[in-house]
């Protein structure tokens, strides 16, 4: 799992089966001390409370389906949790 | 599996219901120089502690065998905690 923020949400009516009420967010995801790293990613979010500017942490590959409502669906990214804080010594 | 330095942790009370009452470590994963390349956030299984040097399994069938679970978002988890590692040229832990 990776630390990331919300910076936008993405609205799509016309997709796979098994994705409806599914909510698609903008992530950017951060390095452990939370600057930015790599490129943006479409996360899905499994806790249908993140918003924009909220420091998430989420599930790459299968088991971010796994996150899902809907077994075997194709999403690759989900959030999986909202960061109330991080705490990092080295 | 690969080994990691525990370098923090992250407290969430939101989250996926798997996620109450695990303890999330942010692990940076070690080279075999004795410097680190990237991180992960690990649930600990172990009771590992910021600094230690451990063992990380990364894999979502091995994960969800571990909780008992049939499903599950859950990949990363520190199943060990390193004694010491002999990588030939350096030592660890």
């Amino acid at each position: 799992m990776q630390l990331a923020r919300v910076e936008g949400t993405v609205v799509a009516t016309v997709k796979s089966r098994g994705l409806e009420g599914v909510r698609f967010l903008v992530v950017q995801p951060l390095n452990k001390h939370r600057e930015p790293q790599g490129e943006r990613l479409i996360a899905a979010d499994a806790v249908h409370m993140a918003g924009p500017g909220e420091l998430v942490y989420f599930v790459s590959s299968r088991e971010a389906a796994e996150a899902m409502p809907v077994r075997f669906v194709p999403v690759d990214h989900a959030i999986v949790g909202i960061v109330d804080d991080v705490q990092v010594t080295r | 599996m690969k080994i990691g330095v525990v370098s923090g942790n992250v407290v969430s009370t939101i989250n996926f219901p798997f996620f109450d009452s695990k303890k999330l470590m942010i692990c940076d994963y070690l080279n075999s120089d004795g410097s680190t390349s990237g991180y992960t956030i690990a649930v600990d299984r172990v009771g590992a502690g910021v600094g230690e040097t451990v063992l990380i399994m990364d894999e979502g069938n091995s994960a969800r065998q571990m909780f008992g679970l049939d499903t599950g978002p859950i990949r990363a988890v520190i199943v060990g905690i390193v004694d010491a590692a002999d990588f030939g040229e350096t030592e660890v832990g």
